[in-house]
Order: structure tokens, then C-alpha cells, then sequence
């Protein structure tokens, strides 16, 4: 089984924004959709490892700061070139104010 | 039955318009003929983790297994020697020939030449995976590299070359390094950080000579100076590869030229990416040629619309980047169309140049930085530029201000 952690307060990302969230020597990007809900999936790009947390949310959609590569931070599907690789997305919950990830 | 659809040129754009028509659902045949002998690759690499990977590879955008899975036929090693229009058929340098309904020339661009005597073999150029390989054998401790030409090839390869321990020596003919396309703010930045790392740049500097004797390279600058190298490497632009299409009697205007649905003065053949001069919607149709790689897949995504009859203008806003030791420059939009700038800071030094217009309309941003500190404000303002939309000064210059909050307006 795998424990929930704690990656941030809820306030921190502003909404239809993303966090960089590092733990146990992996890293995480945690998001808020304009709806207020909150998503994670893994840090880096599938095309060239980039950070996410660098790049722009638009409504479901982050997409790569270095090569506009698009995913669906909800389901993590890739959108289109250059990605081609899906995201893996982790279960989240809001918990008193904290933004708590389930680590697989 | 259908004959098909035809690419030449398996680059980023033709290897991106092969696999598009394949996503829009087209059945019928699909040939994708290249020059070299690779699958088709992303060529950003080349000047960058190429040069820094002890075991430098390709990176393919597709691979056999995909290609095979999607139907598309790869022919490498062969050159296409001539377009026969009336018939539609496509005639290579193997002897063979491919009929066609739609044909899409994405032959992308060449090294430009330096028009000089005394060329030899330590005098390279970089364009394809081999000419990196070849490079890359000399970048190490000890050897001089001198690079010819102060663009984004010749900076990205100096970068690399320093961290691989060689000395290296940039030579610009013009009074300052990056002057097509980058502010000189920008420029000074980028100038300091190779100053910075060991780089020697002699700007304003014509070369008068070049003797390369198969050991070594002398350049001799137009004041007299002297450079030896144990290599030159020439990174002095690009020009469109337009031969096959010249031949076949269509209009080349700066590259093949297009219209905005990147179909040639032959309603039948295409053409995308670096080789092709298309009207820029965003400039009120200024003709341009670009020379990048996201330009690269957009056009080959949408000449693949198009072929199939999509009928679709192109839209995009140029971009480009370059990466040089821990610093990124994005810069979205042609800063030519600018007539006066405004500056916005993001902190750690990275800061953004708005470029707007007499009408106050916002037609580029250049922003440069650590990492990709620039990379979500530099997305939001392209947006900005496709929309035509002309944002307040101070709110473009105010960190206050979240630049996503202008594109509501």
C-alpha cells in the first residue's frame, strides 16, 4: 500500500495553475483546474524531461515550457506532437487546507 | 486507386506531415523519402545533448515499429532528381519512380556556404546527425575550435564545446553576435555568459583569408589577426533547399513559395517548414521564410490538413529558442514589427522585451533566463500576438500583473 503525503496547502497554486512537488527523489506536478479541483501527475515531460511546473495551464491542458508539448493533467494523455508518451497521474485529496498525493 | 501521398524530405516536417495523415484517418499509400539513412529526426539536439551525450543518438520521431504500424513507407539514402507534373510522378536518384496525388517538397534548408578559397576538410558544417559526429570528435580538451559565425548554431556548438574542455573562438563579421531577430539587451546577456565560460568573441570582424591544410585551419581576419584552429566550424545561416522544385518550374520567392494554405504555384504539390516562403497571417501577410522547428511540425501538420482538403490558413506565431549553458532565450514573434519595447522582470535575472508596434499592438516578446523561466509568460504573450491584441504598457512591464489576466481583456 501506498501512503498518502503531503505536498502542499491548498492556497499555495493559484487556480488553472501548477506547482513543482519533489519527494523521496522523484518529482511531482500538482495542479488546480479553474473549477478548484486539484491533480497530480509525474514532473517531467514524457518527450525530453522537462518540468512542467515551468509551463502554462489552460483550462485541462499543461503544456511542456520547452517544447509545447500538450497533456491532459486530469487523465494524463498526450496531446498531440512532439509528445506521444502519456503522463502517469496520481490520486489527490484536500485534507484540512493540505494537498495530500497518493504515491504509488 | 489512390496514388497517393508523396513527401520529400524526412525531417521534422516531412516525418511530422507523414504521421499526421495517417492521424486525420487517410488510407491510402504514403511514401516519406529521405536523403539520409536515419528514421526521421529532431535536428535541436544536434548543436546541444548530441555534443554533450558520450553516447550520442538519434532521436527519432518515429520509430520502424511505428512507421510500419501506420503504413508508412520510408525510403532513405535516395535524393528525388526530378518532379514530373503533368503525370505526377516523383523520379529518384535509385532509378525508381513514385506516382502521386498530393506531393509535399519539406527539403528544408542547407548550411549557407562561405564563399571563400581554401576551404579544406577541417572546415565543417552542421546540419544532419553525421556532421555532428564529426564535430563532436574534436571537441576535447586541448583542441581549438574556431566557429565562424555568431548565430544560434555556431553559440549552442561554442557552449558545448567549452563544456567538452576545447577552446574556442567565435568569430562575427557583424558589430555584435545574434543581430537577426534578437534584441541586442538579449544579445549582451547571451555575449556575457560565453565571455563568462571562456569563449573568445571577435565581433565586427570580416575574415580576410582561410588556409586550411588538412591539420589545421588559419583564419586571418580582415585587421590582421590570426586565428589557428584544429577546426572551423561554419555556422553562417541557412538556405532553402529549392533545386528540385526551381526544376520543376515552380515559383521561388525567398524558398518555395507557398500560399497560406502552403500549397506552391502547382495546386497539387506542397511545401513546409524551413524550405518554403509563406504570408504570415499575423503580419497582415508579410512574406516570410522561418527557419525552426516548431514551425517545422506545425507547417507538416498542416500541409497534411491541407492535402487532404482541409482548406485551413496557416495561423501560427513564429517561436524559437535556444538553450546555451544554464540559460534559455524564447522568443515568440518577429521583434522586427516592433517600434518601441517594454521590459518586464521575473527575478533570477530572467526578464521579458515586449515588442509593440505603432498602433501599440504587442507583435513579439524576447525573454531570456535561467532554465525555463521565461518559457509560460513567453506562451502567454504569442497568444497575445496571435490575437492582435494590444495590452496596456504598464501592465506588460508590471510583475503585478499576471499576463494571463491580459488575454481575458
Amino acid at each position: 500500500m501506498s501512503d498518502w503525503v503531503e505536498a502542499c496547502a491548498a492556497g499555495d497554486i493559484d487556480e488553472e495553475d501548477v506547482m513543482r512537488f519533489d519527494h523521496g527523489g522523484r518529482t511531482f506536478a500538482i495542479y488546480r483546474s479553474p473549477d478548484d479541483d486539484y491533480f497530480a501527475t509525474d514532473g517531467l515531460c514524457t518527450h525530453e524531461k522537462v518540468h512542467l511546473a515551468d509551463g502554462l495551464v489552460m483550462d485541462d491542458i499543461i503544456e511542456c515550457p520547452k517544447h509545447n508539448g500538450r497533456f491532459n493533467y486530469k487523465t494524463g494523455d498526450a496531446r498531440g506532437a512532439p509528445v506521444c508518451v502519456n503522463l502517469r497521474t496520481y490520486p489527490v485529496k484536500v485534507d484540512a487546507g493540505k494537498v495530500l498525493i497518493q504515491i504509488g | 486507386m489512390a496514388r497517393g501521398m508523396v513527401i520529400i524530405g524526412a525531417g521534422e516536417c516531412g516525418g511530422r506531415a507523414a504521421l499526421a495523415l495517417r492521424d486525420l484517418g487517410y488510407d491510402g499509400p504514403v511514401t516519406l523519402v529521405g536523403d539520409e539513412p536515419h528514421l526521421p529526426y529532431e535536428r535541436p539536439p544536434l548543436s546541444k545533448e548530441t555534443m554533450a551525450s558520450d553516447t550520442p543518438e538519434i532521436k527519432a520521431i518515429a520509430s520502424d515499429a511505428i512507421l510500419a504500424e501506420k503504413s508508412i513507407r520510408h525510403i532513405h539514402s535516395v535524393q528525388a532528381v526530378a518532379i514530373d507534373r503533368a503525370p505526377h510522378m516523383v523520379r529518384l536518384s535509385d532509378g525508381s519512380a513514385l506516382p502521386y496525388d498530393k506531393l509535399l517538397l519539406a527539403t528544408g534548408s542547407t548550411p549557407r556556404k562561405l564563399p571563400m578559397p581554401g576551404l579544406g576538410s577541417r572546415c565543417v558544417y552542421l546540419r544532419t546527425f553525421a556532421d555532428a559526429l564529426a564535430i563532436r570528435a574534436h571537441l576535447s580538451p586541448g583542441n581549438r575550435i574556431a566557429i565562424v559565425g555568431g548565430g544560434f548554431i555556431g553559440l549552442e556548438l561554442a557552449a558545448a564545446a567549452r563544456k567538452l574542455g576545447a577552446s574556442v573562438t567565435v568569430i562575427e563579421a557583424q558589430p555584435r553576435i545574434l543581430m537577426r531577430g534578437v534584441p541586442a539587451e538579449i544579445a549582451e546577456i547571451i555575449h556575457a555568459a560565453h565571455v563568462a565560460e571562456g569563449v573568445d568573441i571577435l565581433c565586427g570582424n570580416g575574415i580576410a583569408s582561410i588556409v586550411d591544410d588538412g591539420q589545421q585551419v588559419r583564419v586571418t581576419l580582415a585587421g590582421g589577426r590570426e586565428i589557428s584552429a584544429d577546426l572551423a566550424v561554419i555556422g553562417i545561416g541557412a538556405v532553402p533547399v529549392t533545386g528540385l522544385a526551381a526544376e520543376a518550374g515552380l515559383t521561388i520567392d525567398n524558398g518555395i513559395a507557398v500560399d497560406a494554405e502552403l500549397r506552391s504555384s502547382d495546386p497539387d504539390i506542397f511545401a513546409a517548414g524551413d524550405c518554403c516562403s509563406f504570408p504570415l497571417a499575423v503580419y497582415g501577410g508579410r512574406r516570410v521564410r522561418l527557419e525552426a522547428w516548431r514551425n517545422a511540425q506545425e507547417q507538416g501538420a498542416l500541409a497534411a490538413r491541407n492535402m487532404l482538403g482541409a482548406g485551413e490558413a496557416h495561423a501560427a506565431v513564429p517561436w524559437f529558442w535556444s538553450d546555451q549553458y544554464g540559460l534559455s532565450l524564447q522568443i515568440a514573434g518577429l521583434s522586427d514589427e516592433g517600434r518601441s519595447v517594454v521590459r518586464r522582470d521575473l527575478g533570477d535575472g530572467a526578464f521579458i522585451l515586449f515588442h509593440l508596434d505603432e498602433d501599440g499592438r504587442l507583435v513579439a516578446a524576447s525573454g531570456i533566463g535561467p532554465g525555463n523561466a521565461v518559457a509560460r509568460d513567453i506562451r502567454l504573450a504569442e497568444m497575445l500576438i496571435g490575437k492582435r491584441a494590444k495590452p496596456a504598457p504598464e501592465a506588460l512591464g508590471s510583475q503585478a500583473i499576471k499576463l494571463k489576466s491580459l488575454l481575458a481583456a
